[in-house]
């Protein structure tokens, strides 16, 4: 996204991201999924984040550009680091190496699927909110 | 305890992920986004190597949250992927997306296998 590290923006992100982080983790500890089945809480965050991320990012760069703080707080800091490709790409391989191998590949596919769809949605939304005038 | 790492794993993975990004594009200068790949494959790679040493080596369980969760949660990110494959499809080439949404499918789990494997040695 932007090309030079300043400070003040690094520092936005950190923040951002350690809320995101612990966000994350507190749904895991919410949704309770047995071992060997649908990895809800690792869905449910990816799916809502990349709707949010859809929904803001659109906010952001098409109604109230630049919006470089929020940009970096709540897209590249929260929704960044509340979402999460690491635990689906191990949670697939987990479900495939213990024998769930059409659970393992079915839940990546849907994951993807939906939460492409989802952050489409966003946008979509966002775009129906008239640009200020100006 | 835990939460005080979870926080400072968030700290550290976050903006490690925007400069690896910015580093990578600034390097490739392509439309195509190849720094949210890299950290997407890296990560996953990290955290079936922490995944693998919990598995086969006894590695305890709180530093392996924090590190996983934590720091290569925070590193990775679906949110931005999903909405770059987007932007790429309105904007540049929907074929390229596919192509980028395929490659998401395969490459990070293939690393996320990779890691496991070689933390089984």
């Amino acid at each position: 996204m932007a090309r030079r590290a300043e400070p003040g923006v690094l520092a936005l992100i950190a923040i951002g991201g350690a809320l995101g982080t612990v966000s994350r983790y507190e749904v895991g500890q919410v949704i309770h999924v047995a071992k060997d089945t649908f990895p809800w809480p690792t869905f449910v965050v990816n799916v809502s984040g990349a709707f949010a991320l859809g929904l803001f990012l659109t906010f952001a760069i098409e109604r109230f550009p630049p919006a470089r703080d929020a940009r970096a707080f709540v897209a590249i800091g929260f929704l960044g680091s509340f979402t999460t490709f690491s635990t689906l790409a191990v949670e697939t391989v987990t479900l495939v190496k213990d024998g769930h191998a059409p659970l393992g590949i079915g839940y990546l596919l849907i994951s993807v699927t939906v939460g492409v769809a989802c952050c489409a949605l966003g946008i979509r939304l966002a775009r129906l909110v008239p640009r200020r005038a100006c | 305890m835990l939460i005080l790492g979870l926080v400072v794993a968030g700290v550290i993975g976050a903006p490690t992920r925007y400069l690896v990004d910015s580093y990578v594009i600034a390097r490739t200068q392509s439309r195509l986004p190849f720094g949210t790949f890299v950290v997407n494959v890296s990560g996953s790679f990290i955290l079936g190597g922490l995944t693998g040493l919990v598995l086969y080596h006894a590695f305890p369980a709180t530093p392996k949250t924090i590190l996983g969760t934590g720091f290569c949660g925070a590193y990775t990110t679906f949110s931005t992927f999903a909405y770059e494959s987007v932007r790429l499809a309105e904007d540049h080439s929907p074929a390229a997306a596919v192509r980028v949404v395929l490659a998401s499918l395969i490459v990070p789990a293939a690393a996320a296998a990779a890691g496991l494997a070689l933390a089984s040695f």
